[in-house]
């Protein structure tokens, strides 16, 4: 009688557990429309019940930046320091597009600029002034250990070395085969007899977007066929172009780019993709490949040389500017000269300064608070 | 066993042409024998490879993080000239440019801006703080000289604790050889000491190294841990004791028990996605706070605790209640002053791996926002707050070479606070425990 009871238990039990599991994401999404909902009528009573520090989400890229501006800012300012999370670019403009009020982040963090999609879904929810800033540039490496030569390679090296299908070599236009290459001599007779081994980020990450669209597509485009195809048949393009091969030669290493590092210390013949600030921290051990002829040195990087670099933003909502307290004086401490300057204390942490006048158009974007509009995106 | 010794006796003696049984015995005692031995030296294997991998693990951890408790200062003489400090509002004088100036003052050959540059770069951004420190606790007469050990930069402290080398060419370190030179005069003048870290202690996350410290993580799992250990004990108790003393064994019960061993193996993020959708977004709570936490920690921690709990009841013997009930006591009364004493040694057992495990855990925070860089140290349950184990996922992941050491002292702190936590609970048990 009682294993009749426990099976019947058991059974009910994984209904209940797997209905729960299944409903987690929609139960969520539901109490947030309830709450974007609500929102219109509570808005003033929500920000009543105040916070009195800035909250502050986004990309992992910009954070060890704006984490060193909230610091300052903290020290130096009356106002609390305001709170970083990171949560990633895409995960940044979810919490930041959630709604007007305390419970919502008053800036988000983004490693590439926002999309249309993203902005509408801010308007949807009641953010309908939303103020870009470009904050500097971030260069993507490709570094080895220092046991080895340093490479010098150029995108299409790299495409031809890391996308999952290439061009056939022997047939004619239009023709892929999967990827044939296992050493770079194979890929360019002037690069060396090793094994293609490259240690990069996973999907998730900006880092990997970045170097998939900067490297690998602008490598892909050499081949004029490749190049006519992106206006023809743009998905096809973008499979070829961006999808890594997976056959071993390209290895997920995982977010913690300390750890690639390491990695390469103990394996001279691998090949690492990180952000620049790691190797700058760690010359001793790495060194930057030249890439397209070009070293990734900051100032190759500042005046746009180094091909492998993107730029970095953040997104303010206007509504909160006056409510939650400080707002605007963070702003000033961002774009002023002494944190994101040319010798400011940002350019210390490897974030790669913009040219003067941008830096005075974003500075007076932040004065005015000038709203970005969906359709130019 | 003696019986089979004495059987094998006889058997021996009384050796006659049929095969008995004591003989197949001793035939495959030898195996027998061989095949405790081989399973005791795995045994014994197995517990030697596990404490391997607990001391390498410890040692690299000590060896790594031992360095983070010094810490290295610079002895700086600062002139207080006439007008340097602001007489109405002493705390917002430029305290970075006095400190600059004292630094030129010592290496007056210096008056290239880019030679400038790279001198300051030697001494933190945190001996302006220092200063303004002293001079407001401490209000100095004007024109006087005064000789303060400020925190010098990660890249120096790293340079002195051997992590980078002197000898290697320019390009390969974060100094250059004219930094160097700086160094070796401060060392020659005996100006450079390496120290106890206290800011580590007392000190909030920074981005700076030297200026970063644990004590704000160690204050928010403090808070944390208050609310999972004041929500999931009395909760997690209370549950097990109905469910194995008084409910009545039906259908729901058995649904609900399952429910809980289940819950108990549920992957912890699972509890942060709930802990976003109920207590953020629905109850409005707020974020990155230790009361979120907390609460979310006390669910995953629930079931750990009842199913420790309801074995710790089982085991009390039988006629211990039999016995409070003959002499007459109500139902409520057995439970109360005769079960659960006995069973509250083991409770804290489970409740310890409970805590242990929230004390640990970062996935179900990174939902609710405690995965977040907090400077200010937490006042209470709802100011936002980090964790320990955050903390350490944060600095490892940071690209400055001076928080590698810093993570692995971080580690020991964590299991010094968990070694900690666990001792009162053992002293707590031992208190309560009782043998028959």
């Amino acid at each position: 009688m009682t294993k009749t009871y426990s099976m019947t238990a058991l059974l009910l039990m994984l209904a209940g557990f797997l209905s729960v599991v299944g409903c987690g994401p929609k139960a969520d999404q539901a109490a947030k429309d309830g709450q974007a909902a609500s929102e219109t009528e509570q808005t003033g009573e929500a920000i009543e019940s105040a916070r009195d520090y800035i909250s502050v989400v986004g990309s992992s890229t910009v954070y060890p930046f704006a984490t060193v501006v909230a610091e300052q800012f903290g020290k130096t300012s009356d106002f609390k320091t305001p709170k970083i999370e990171s949560t990633g670019s895409g995960g940044g403009f979810k919490l930041f597009a959630a709604g007007v009020g305390v419970e919502h982040p008053d800036i988000t963090n983004a490693s590439r600029r926002i999309k249309k999609s993203e902005c509408e879904m801010c308007a949807e929810n009641g953010v309908s002034e939303v103020v870009e800033l470009k904050i500097g540039y971030d260069g993507i490496v490709m570094a080895n250990s220092k046991k080895a030569e340093p490479f010098k390679v150029s995108r299409k090296d790299i495409f031809l070395a890391l996308a999952k299908e290439v061009p056939d070599p022997n047939g004619e236009d239009g023709t892929l085969v999967a990827n044939p290459y296992t050493t770079w001599k194979e890929v360019n007779p002037e690069l060396p007899e090793v094994k293609i081994e490259v240690l990069g980020p996973p999907p998730t990450s900006g880092t990997r977007d970045a170097f998939v669209e900067l490297a690998m597509e602008a490598g892909a485009k050499e081949f004029a066929w490749i190049k006519a195809l992106k206006k023809e048949d743009k998905d096809k393009f973008k499979q070829i172009s961006h999808t890594v091969r997976e056959d071993g030669a390209y290895v997920e290493a995982g977010e913690n780019d300390n750890l690639i590092v390491q990695k390469l210390d103990a394996n001279p013949d691998a090949l690492g993709v990180f952000g620049f600030s790691f190797l700058d921290q760690n010359k001793d051990k790495v060194q930057g490949s030249f890439v397209d002829g070009v070293e990734p040195a900051f100032s190759a990087i500042a005046d746009g040389s180094y091909p492998l670099s993107r730029p970095l933003y953040f997104y303010v909502k206007k509504a909160h500017v006056g409510t939650i307290p400080g707002m605007q004086e963070y702003l000033t401490e961002f774009t002023s000269e002494k944190a994101w300057g040319d010798e400011g204390y940002l350019t210390e942490k490897g974030l790669i300064p913009m040219p003067k006048e941008e830096r005075e158009k974003y500075a007076n974007v932040a004065m005015e608070l000038i709203a970005v509009s969906c359709d130019e995106l | 066993m003696i019986k089979s010794t004495k059987k094998s006796v006889v058997g021996s003696s009384a050796s006659s042409g049929r095969i008995k049984a004591i003989d197949i015995v001793n035939k495959g005692l030898k195996r027998r024998y061989r095949k405790e031995k081989r399973f005791r030296l795995y045994g014994m294997l197995s517990i030697l490879a596990s404490v391997a991998f607990l001391a390498f693990l410890l040692t690299s951890i000590v060896f790594n993080g031992y360095s983070a408790f010094l810490q290295t200062y610079i002895k700086l003489d600062v002139p207080l000239e006439a007008g340097m400090i602001d007489k109405q509002e002493p705390g917002r004088s430029d305290f970075q440019g006095i400190i600059k100036s004292a630094i030129r003052s010592y290496y007056p050959e210096v008056t290239e801006r880019q030679d400038k540059r790279e001198l300051y770069a030697l001494f933190s951004s945190g001996a302006a703080f220092q200063l303004r420190d002293t001079v407001l606790s401490n209000p100095p007469e004007e024109g006087t000289t005064l000789s303060l050990w400020v925190l010098a930069d990660d890249d120096v402290d790293m340079l002195m604790k051997g992590h980078m080398k002197r000898d290697v060419p320019e390009g390969s370190r974060r100094l250059n050889d004219k930094q160097l030179r700086w160094i070796e005069r401060l060392e020659a003048d005996k100006r450079v000491e390496k120290r106890f870290n206290t800011t580590f202690f007392s000190a909030g996350d920074s981005r700076e190294p030297e200026l970063a410290g644990i004590w704000g993580a160690v204050k928010g799992s403090i808070y944390t841990m208050l609310v999972t250990l004041a929500l999931s004990f009395p909760i997690g108790i209370c549950a097990a004791v109905y469910l194995e003393e008084f409910a009545p064994k039906n259908l729901a019960t058995d649904f609900i028990e399952v429910n809980i061993n289940n819950l108990a193996a549920v992957p912890s993020i699972v509890f942060g996605l709930l802990g976003l959708a109920v207590f953020l977004n629905f109850f409005g709570m707020p974020r990155s706070t230790p009361l979120v936490g907390g609460i979310v920690l006390m669910l995953m921690t629930l079931p750990t605790i009842i199913i420790a709990s309801r074995a710790a009841l089982k085991a009390v013997p039988p006629s211990i209640r039999e016995a409070a009930l003959g002499v007459g006591s109500s139902k409520l009364q057995v439970v109360a002053s005769h079960v659960l004493p006995l069973a509250l040694p083991g409770m804290l057992t489970g409740t310890i791996i409970g805590m242990a495990q929230a004390l640990g855990e970062t996935a179900p925070l990174l939902m609710i926002g405690m995965v977040a860089f907090i400077v200010d140290i937490p006042g209470g349950f709802t100011d936002p707050a980090a964790v320990m184990p955050v903390q350490i996922y944060l600095w490892a992941d940071s690209p400055e070479r001076a928080f590698v050491e810093r993570t692995s002292a971080a580690i020991m702190v964590l299991l010094a606070f968990l070694i900690s936590m666990n001792a009162v609970a053992v002293v707590m048990r031992k208190r309560f425990e009782r043998r028959w």
